[in-house]
């Protein structure tokens, strides 16, 4: 691998992250690929709710913070506004899976051409870990402290599952932040998404796996060995919709 | 061949557990954030895969060119 400068969409100062939290690697991915595609001053980051909104303590570029879910009608309405800028949502599960669901929905049916970054930890990690709805069966959270029950709270909502059957997505993949080989296929991913918003092909999207030390209860590097047997099975990582592979 | 900035690092422990050559290990001192933060044992091993650089979070490695 060639040399590696931290990118200069991050501020010089620490994430506000936890130690060991995959949503600083995703938004340090985010800011590599703005730096390889040369959009620093072009990308516009739009902040949700949720611990994804810690993003604006360490993003250098443009931003704005919508409200919780509503990311993707913001984002609408600045690409129809500024088509030629880079438009991007980076968001949370508790934000796009839960309350935001209807918004991404119709975004993604429209076909608006952005790109969502969808970071996926199973958990609501700013409000102190309770059941998200991609927590997954049996585990263990604040309000299901007995783990996940598929009676009384349904199944693991698959984002990526539910959006690659509408018409109008261009790019859909998922990703998982737990082995360097998933982190450069991510940043390819990212890359893929970024390309195909600026040559007008619509609306894009891509989950990433990420974890939460924090409200797992685990030691970062125990976070990736749960990932690896629970949440990969369930979420598997892939290329779920492609525009041009289909064409 | 890299740089861990102390300023950044979180202590986590990604770099050292996929550093392929095994030359980190996590350091006695503190940062001046109070983490423990990672140091090189034997910097001539280091090849420059950029692995440790790949995992960063927190983006506090830099890697510089194989010269």
């Amino acid at each position: 691998m060639a040399a590696y400068k931290r990118p200069k969409s991050l501020k010089e100062m620490p994430t506000a992250y936890c130690p060991g939290c995959l949503h600083a690697l995703a938004t340090r991915l985010v800011a590599d690929v703005i730096g390889e595609l040369g959009q620093e001053s072009n990308a516009v980051n739009v902040i949700s709710v949720g611990c994804s909104a810690l993003n604006l303590y360490s993003w250098a570029g443009d931003d704005i913070g919508a409200a919780h879910g509503r990311a993707p009608a913001v984002a609408t309405g600045i690409k129809r506004c500024m088509p030629d800028r880079l438009v991007f949502t980076y968001q949370g599960d508790g934000d796009l899976a839960a309350i935001g669901l209807a918004e991404i929905m119709s975004a993604a049916n429209r076909g608006e051409n952005f790109t969502v970054i969808f970071a996926n930890n199973q958990t609501y990690g700013m409000t102190g870990g309770q059941m998200a709805p991609t927590t997954l069966i049996g585990q263990k959270s604040t309000t299901t402290p007995f783990g996940r029950d598929a009676l009384s709270t349904g199944y693991p909502m698959q984002m990526c599952e539910l959006i690659s059957v509408l018409k109008a997505p261009a790019f859909v993949a998922r990703y998982a932040l737990n082995t360097p080989k998933g982190v450069m296929d991510a940043k390819k991913g990212i890359k893929k998404a970024f390309q195909y918003q600026l040559e007008g092909k619509g609306f894009t999207f891509i989950e990433l796996l990420t974890n939460c030390p924090t409200n797992w209860g685990m030691s970062p590097l125990k976070t990736f060995e749960y990932m690896e047997t629970n949440t990969i099975p369930y979420f598997k990582p892939g290329i779920f919709k492609d525009v041009e592979v289909q064409e | 061949m890299i740089t861990i900035n102390s300023l950044y690092c979180k202590g986590c422990g990604y770099c050292i557990a996929f550093c392929p050559k095994h030359i980190l290990e996590m350091g006695k001192e503190r940062s001046v954030r109070g983490f423990f933060y990672p140091v090189q044992i034997d910097e001539s091993a280091c090849n420059g895969c950029g692995i440790c650089a790949l995992m960063c979070p927190e983006a506090a490695i830099e890697v510089a060119d194989k010269k």
